[in-house]
């Protein structure tokens, strides 16, 4: 019986959750949101997926003919499965720490604005232009023009847990 | 095997881990959910600036229906003045040859000392660039050079047609800017980008020059000395803050009487009628309209160009009409059950030809009719309430039987009231008002409070029906000064950026040349958000949003405890977040996302509950200075702060910033009525001794807001302020102690 409750109550929570990430979005108060936010809204819950990922997650939420928004009552479901069954976990700071370092090849402790900028915007899911200057307006160290990415992942990790 | 496979698996999916491209992966994977993660912050944000600001306006709307209620319901058979009436004044009675009589300036001498400009008219573009420059070095230009260069403006707009009609020809490229409210440092800086008008630069100009910004009467003052300088050039569209009766809340009123304490008064008159008189629309090649709002299913460009527009001197006012009318769009009758009428003020005329009666009254004061005058008004208000009709338009039945009650004189425009009158108003209103929304259909603006929101299929129609392909409207806040939508069909342009908070938004301007091709120029006006990454911009903007909202939490708070005690049968001081959630959108009615909002507002649970005594207590706003007021008084009071000062404006018909002890207790008695609370006598003597009062009986008004702010106690306790815009230095300071922070809770993990 205790059980039962605190599996509903979670249950619950999970979609009010849901529902509130969804309406920051729903602009005209109408419950469909632009497709184009599915991503913000998925990643703002907590979960960390691909591009690839939410590709698959955008068709399988799109309707037969798309009409560029999704509906909260096709959202639901989808995303309360994603999230109690807790898909595309968050990357912990170790693993992160340990990605900029295998981008470090020579080892020096930072990256330069050139080398991370090719990595980022020409492997793995390519950032936009955009993306890229974004990141390192947060991540260039002012003083002396490299990334000192200890620093900055901890100081990103820190920042999310206030 | 499957151990094996298992083991394999792991030794090349590690290997495969380090490699530089799965790196690049994660890294990617990982920015986008931190950046997602800002964007929600940013938008609630943003969300929170626009819901606050919309409420505010909807306030100040309902304050209006409420003045002219109260004007509707007037007794005409007494002779005593409506406290307020003379705000729904149009002082037609008099010929324009008289008004300029009225506004003329050459009786003000300028003294030698002086530096400022001295204009000579007609103006030239050295005079406009001089001025300027000469506003650029926050110099004020003397009240004499106002007055007649709003004279000159005034005869020009009258000879100005409602739609403005420009050409692309001779290769001319043309910019157009959209809302400035103020902000004097974005003019500057969009002249310095892109070159002041001439005649080789045409500029179109969307409406909203005034209020909120501090120097919203440079910029009038700029914007119509190049109008006269290239009047075929520079071209003026009316934007829903051109408006008295806004501006009387959002500061522009405030601001042009304590820069001319003289002459501010003739100003701000002179103003209305220029705000009158300035054309609709602006219609580039036939192609493209340029609008302050928008448009409606009913937005009819011929119409429009037929209409009186001077008429309409608050586009929140509707016409005058022989038959009131039975639609009702603002008026909310239950509102008005126990009124207390408030009759008769003394002050001191606004216009040069008094209404024969009045004289006799000038000397008398409230007091002297608020007994009898409430008690058998009331009765006859009752009587009325349940006859009237509520609507707006009917008040300028009673305003005319008053008129003509107190003077001798017929006004000129009584005779034509036909129906269509409420057509031509609701046209504009439309068009100053009016929001674009992604779905399609056309519904009443009931956020805003005035014209409608209009989707797609509305555009598309319009478009078509007047052979146009772009409308090019302003009125709403970007976050990167513009956004497209309807297909591209729609484009909203603002001009004014830092527009919520430094670093909140990018202003733009867009050039079009004769291919229509828009081409935008975005910037950002103060040099404190250079080198501001974006999560910093957001961190700032995000900020300064949840204090207001602290803030609104805390006048609420006894509403707000009310509610969770309602909740908290058992009086256990705990309660869960969804509660707390529902409790305070049913409190507030303000349309925000409170569950993604709290983490930012809470603190501390205990086991998923919040003990909400504490919680308040951890909201630590210091009070106003008064312990015997009743909590509950005091956060009303601070609540409708706006609206109070208004009133106290509005009461203040000469404009000196003074009001009587008398006058001081009607406008808290008017407040009581339109909010339904009681305001005891108590509570407004105490109130009057908390003011620091000048000896002679009356109030400063300014004064009287001011001691009347709450103190963010916090910002006390840390003895700086976080809403100052940031230094660089103080940034890396900032900046190095969070780093400081990551290094010690890095450390303290390995």
């Amino acid at each position: 019986m205790a059980d039962k409750y605190s599996a509903d109550t979670i249950i619950t929570e999970t979609q009010k959750r849901i529902s509130n990430a969804f309406d920051v979005f729903d602009h005209e108060s109408n419950k469909t949101v632009d497709v184009r936010e599915i991503g913000t809204i998925i990643r703002s819950l907590g979960c960390f997926p691909s591009e690839a990922d939410l590709h698959d997650i955008i068709a399988e939420l799109e309707e037969e003919e798309p009409t560029g928004f999704v509906r909260y009552e096709k959202f639901l479901p989808t995303m309360t499965k994603i999230l109690l069954e807790r898909k595309f976990r968050p990357i912990t700071e170790d693993l992160l720490l340990q990605a900029f370092e295998v981008l470090d090849q020579q080892k020096k402790g930072h990256l330069e604005p050139e080398e991370l900028t090719k990595y980022l915007t020409q492997e793995g899911e390519p950032f936009t232009q955009e993306e890229m200057d974004e990141m390192l307006s947060a991540a260039v160290d002012p003083d002396k023009n490299v990334i000192l990415y200890k620093d900055f992942v901890s100081m990103m990790t820190f920042d999310d847990t206030r | 095997s499957k151990k094996c496979y298992k083991l394999l698996h792991h030794f090349f999916f590690h290997r495969v881990l380090l490699k530089a491209m799965k790196a690049a992966v994660l890294i990617q994977r990982w920015y986008r959910q931190y950046a997602a993660r800002m964007e929600v912050r940013r938008r609630y944000t943003w969300n929170i600036f626009q819901s606050m600001e919309y409420a505010d306006l909807q306030d100040q709307i309902k304050l209006y229906n409420f003045l002219g209620y109260l004007m509707d319901n007037f007794t005409p058979s007494s002779t005593e003045r409506n406290l307020i009436s003379h705000i729904f004044r149009e002082n037609e009675v008099c010929r324009d040859a008289e008004w300029e009589r009225y506004f003329s300036y050459n009786n003000i001498t300028v003294p030698d000392i002086y530096s400022g400009p001295r204009l000579t008219f007609p103006l030239d573009m050295d005079q406009a660039a001089h001025l300027v420059e000469a506003f650029k070095n926050k110099q004020q230009l003397h009240s004499r050079y106002v007055l007649q260069l709003l004279l000159e403006t005034w005869k020009l707009l009258r000879v100005l047609p409602n739609i403005n009609r420009v050409s692309t020809c001779h290769s001319k490229e043309i910019t157009i800017c959209g809302d400035l409210h103020g902000q004097l440092e974005d003019l500057l800086l969009i002249f310095y980008k892109n070159g002041m008008p001439s005649l080789e630069k045409p500029y179109v100009f969307n409406g909203d020059y005034v209020d909120r910004g501090k120097d919203s009467i440079e910029i009038l003052l700029i914007l119509f000395a190049f109008l006269l300088v290239f009047p075929g050039d520079v071209y003026l569209n009316r934007g829903n803050h051109e408006d008295h009766i806004i501006n009387l809340r959002y500061g522009f009123t405030k601001e042009v009487l304590n820069k001319y304490k003289l002459h501010g008064k003739r100003i701000l008159k002179l103003l209305q009628k220029i705000f009158s008189w300035l054309p609709l629309v602006t219609v580039i090649d036939q192609r493209v309209l340029i609008v302050h709002g928008g448009i409606s299913d009913t937005t009819d460009l011929a119409l429009i160009a037929r209409v009186d527009r001077h008429r309409y001197v608050s586009a929140l006012r509707p016409p005058k009409k022989k038959t009131p009318s039975r639609t009702n769009v603002y008026a909310d009758s239950e509102r008005y059950d126990e009124m207390i009428i408030c009759k008769n003020r003394r002050g001191s005329l606004t216009f040069p030809k008094p209404f024969g009666a009045r004289e006799s009254f000038q000397r008398r004061s409230l007091q002297d009719f608020s007994s009898t005058v409430a008690r058998t008004l009331g009765e006859e208000f009752e009587v009325r309430r349940r006859q009237a009709e509520f609507s707006l338009s009917s008040f300028s039945k009673s305003h005319r039987i008053l008129s003509s009650a107190l003077s001798s004189d017929s006004e000129p425009e009584s005779s034509e009231f036909t129906d269509t009158g409420n057509d031509e108003w609701k046209q504009i209103l439309d068009l100053l008002w009016s929001d674009p929304m992604s779905h399609d259909g056309c519904i009443p603006n009931e956020v805003r409070g005035g014209g409608c929101y209009w989707g797609p299929d509305v555009t598309e129609g319009f478009l078509n029906r007047h052979n146009l392909q772009l409308i090019i409207r302003s009125h709403e806040c970007k976050q990167d000064g513009y956004e497209f939508c309807h297909n591209r069909k729609v484009l909203t342009l603002f001009s004014a950026s830092n527009y919520y908070e430094v670093g909140s938004n990018r202003g733009a301007f867009v050039r079009l040349g004769p291919d229509l091709v828009p081409y935008f120029v975005q910037y950002q006006a103060t040099s404190m958000t250079r080198g501001l990454s974006f999560p910093q911009n957001v961190k700032r903007t995000e900020h300064t949003a949840l204090k207001v909202l602290r803030e609104q939490l805390f006048v609420h708070k006894s509403d707000l405890l009310s509610a969770f005690q309602e909740i908290d049968k058992e009086n256990t001081g705990l309660i869960c977040l969804n509660d707390w959630a529902s409790a305070i959108e049913r409190v507030l009615h303000l349309d925000l996302p409170w569950r993604v909002l709290h983490p930012q507002l809470v603190s501390s649970t205990t086991d998923g509950k919040l003990d909400y005594h504490g919680w308040f207590r951890d909201l630590a706003l210091k009070k106003p200075s008064s312990e015997h007021i009743e909590q509950t008084m005091l956060e009303t009071l601070y609540r409708h702060r706006s609206t109070l000062e208004t009133i106290f404006r509005i009461v203040d018909t000469d404009n000196s910033g003074l009001i009587t002890f008398e006058d001081f207790r009607q406008t808290l008695k008017l407040l009581s009525a339109y909010l339904k609370m009681e305001i005891s006598d108590e509570v407004i003597n105490e109130l009057v001794i908390s003011t620091d009062t000048n000896n002679d009986g009356s109030i400063d008004i300014d004064e009287f807001m001011e001691a009347f702010r709450l103190v963010d106690k916090s910002r006390l306790e840390r003895g700086k302020s976080l809403l100052k815009p940031a230094t660089d230095t103080f940034l890396s300071i900032h900046t190095l102690i969070e780093l400081a922070f990551g290094f010690f809770f890095f450390f303290f993990f390995f």
